[in-house]
């Protein structure tokens, strides 16, 4: 399986990440080694089979609607970047 | 080496209750273990000393307390898990000045059972790695041999548990990451049936893989230690609310293997087995027929497929999981940032390694439109299929018997350049996180060529861990003893 350097970069924009030329085409290179592996599977018929995405059956576990107040917001602020006392603050936006 | 540190997590913990060793000896044996051995082991991240101390102190001053089953017993834990006011970093750049305001409901049990926190075990990078060489701050080393890794990505928890720095430690296993790094390092490693302990305040790398388990010194002292983590939790819809066993009761119960049917895969035996594996795994098999057990053939005959599957679910679900990493409500922020997206993209790109970038894209490309079906879904379907053939061959055996990894520990640098090659060193444990199975590491004696420790692998019906401790608490009396090493 080969894989493009214009699709590693494509990817990395997808995934709000910046590569060197350089790492680019090395990704490019070890992901189409890992793919190349992967395409092993084109082999198995799976026709029919239900994929299993968790090995637990229950889904959806209910609880009441109730507000809990579990942290304070200067506990929560603490580990923010940058922040105004009460809410997160990021670049303007508009 | 002084004498306490060398006891197991139930020796002291029976010293402890008895009295004739303080939380306070315990806990400063052990930190004097750590400023001993870490120069050279490199096992922690950070170490709670101050914190440490003032807990064993106010054990002290209160008595021991029966209903407290660790009660002034030294642990360590693996830094992917939430502890709360602690650095809790993941071995990463992102996270360096990370402090949670919580701790994870595993780490809270600990700590309500008494048990004294030491420090922060490093790892690979968002546990992304099969050596503890992918770590952002430092790399770990074998106590056993030092220019060998200790496995991963639990590295720092099963090399400072082997080195006598604690009693016992938590890890996380996502595709092996207890059992093999607690096979290279010569202990006990658990990775518990998914669903059977909370994964709430473990930062989340494949959802529907991840577990936290025990890493200690004897099975016995796993079992203490899953005693008092495992059980439904309403902070994590996945945890399952199924009763919890008297893990460590049920050890009395058995004292031979009689009645126990093993299954030894085909797939798991006949090829790739370094001699020294081989050998070190079969006379422990060998051991458990002479107790008694019935050993048969079975067959996994999907196993070949597992390394693609695994490696298409754990980074499709690590570049979702890893996308709440945007520098807007923790974590790390490049300076200077022009935009938002530009905040977003050099925060991320500053601030994940290698490894974690590499597994990022590669999980975004098999997710996206066009190659959904051919790899996301198809590998999920593979998945069903690796699972129905655990359970066809636990239907017929109480467990299943293998090594846990080809080889015993390997050099430094050996495996950084070529990650399929990594990859690979995954065959035997990255089946049973698929198939949602629990599974053990044991150690089975010294390799005869490299004199490393060599791990056999338990693996379990779900929520079958009790059947497993106990054939591991019989066996380990009963194979060569593997000692500890002299860092």
């Amino acid at each position: 399986m080969k894989i493009s350097s214009e699709e590693v970069a494509k990817v990395a924009r997808l995934s709000r990440l910046d590569l060197t030329q350089e790492k680019t085409e090395q990704y490019a290179a070890q992901l189409g080694d890992i793919l190349g592996y992967m395409d092993k599977l084109a082999e198995l018929d799976t026709t029919d089979v239900e994929p299993l995405y968790t090995p637990v059956g229950q889904v959806s576990v209910m609880r009441d609607d109730v507000v809990k107040k579990d942290y304070a917001r200067e506990d929560i602020l603490k580990n923010a970047p940058e922040t105004d006392g009460a809410f997160f603050i990021v670049p303007r936006i508009v | 080496m002084s004498e306490i540190s060398t006891l197991s997590l139930s020796e002291v913990r029976a010293r402890l209750a008895d009295k004739s060793v303080s939380a306070t000896e315990a806990t400063e044996s052990a930190l004097a273990r750590i400023t001993a051995t870490e120069p050279k082991v490199r096992a922690l991240l950070s170490v709670q000393a101050d914190e440490a101390r003032a807990l064993a102190k106010s054990l002290d001053a209160a008595g021991p307390d029966p209903a407290k089953p660790l009660w002034g017993v030294p642990l360590v834990i693996k830094d992917v898990l939430a502890v709360k006011d602690a650095p809790t970093t993941c071995a990463s750049k992102m996270l360096e000045n990370f402090r949670p305001v919580y701790d994870a409901t595993a780490v809270a049990k600990l700590k309500a059972a008494g048990a004294v926190l030491l420090g922060k075990a490093n790892m690979d990078e968002f546990a992304m790695g099969s050596t503890t060489e992918n770590s952002a701050y430092f790399a770990t080393k074998n106590p056993w041999d030092l220019s060998r890794v200790p496995g991963g990505s639990s590295g720092g928890s099963a090399a400072s548990v082997a080195a006598c720095q604690a009693y016992g430690a938590l890890g996380t296993d996502t595709g092996g990451s207890i059992r093999l790094p607690a096979s290279f390092c010569g202990i006990v490693g658990l990775k518990p049936t998914y669903g059977r302990v909370s994964r709430f305040g473990m930062v989340a790398f494949g959802s529907s893989l991840d577990q936290i388990g025990p890493m200690t010194r004897t099975a016995e002292d796993a079992a203490r230690i899953l005693q008092v983590i495992a059980g439904p939790d309403g902070r994590d819809s996945t945890s399952v609310d199924a009763p919890v066993p008297d893990y460590v009761g049920a050890l009395a119960e058995r004292g031979d293997l009689k009645g126990l049917t093993i299954g030894l895969p085909a797939e798991y035996w006949d090829e790739g087995l370094s001699p020294e594996v081989a050998e070190a795994c079969s006379a422990a098999v060998k051991k458990a027929e002479e107790l008694g057990a019935t050993t048969k053939r079975v067959n996994l005959k999907l196993s070949q497929y597992a390394i693609a599957v695994y490696y298409i679910i754990a980074t499709a679900e690590a570049s979702s999981n890893l996308a709440r990493f945007d520098g807007v409500r923790y974590g790390y922020r490049a300076k200077n940032v022009e935009s938002l997206m530009d905040m977003y993209v050099r925060s991320r790109t500053e601030g994940f390694g290698d490894e974690v970038q590499r597994r990022i894209i590669l999980g975004t490309y098999v997710l996206s439109s066009g190659y959904y079906d051919a790899y996301y879904r198809k590998a999920a379907q593979v998945r069903r299929l690796i699972r129905q053939d655990f359970e066809a061959a636990l239907s017929e055996c109480d467990v299943l018997l293998g090594a846990v990894c080809p080889t015993t520990a390997f050099k430094v640098g050996a495996m950084t350049s070529d990650p399929l090659q990594m990859y690979l060193m995954d065959i035997f444990t990255i089946s049973t996180n698929l198939a949602g199975l629990p599974g053990m590491s044991l150690p089975v004696g010294l390799g005869r060529e490299s004199g490393m420790p060599v791990g056999l692998q338990i693996t379990g019906r779900a929520f079958d861990e009790a059947r497993m401790l106990q054939l591991a608490a019989v066996l380990e009396k009963n194979v060569p003893a593997t000692g500890r090493p002299l860092v």
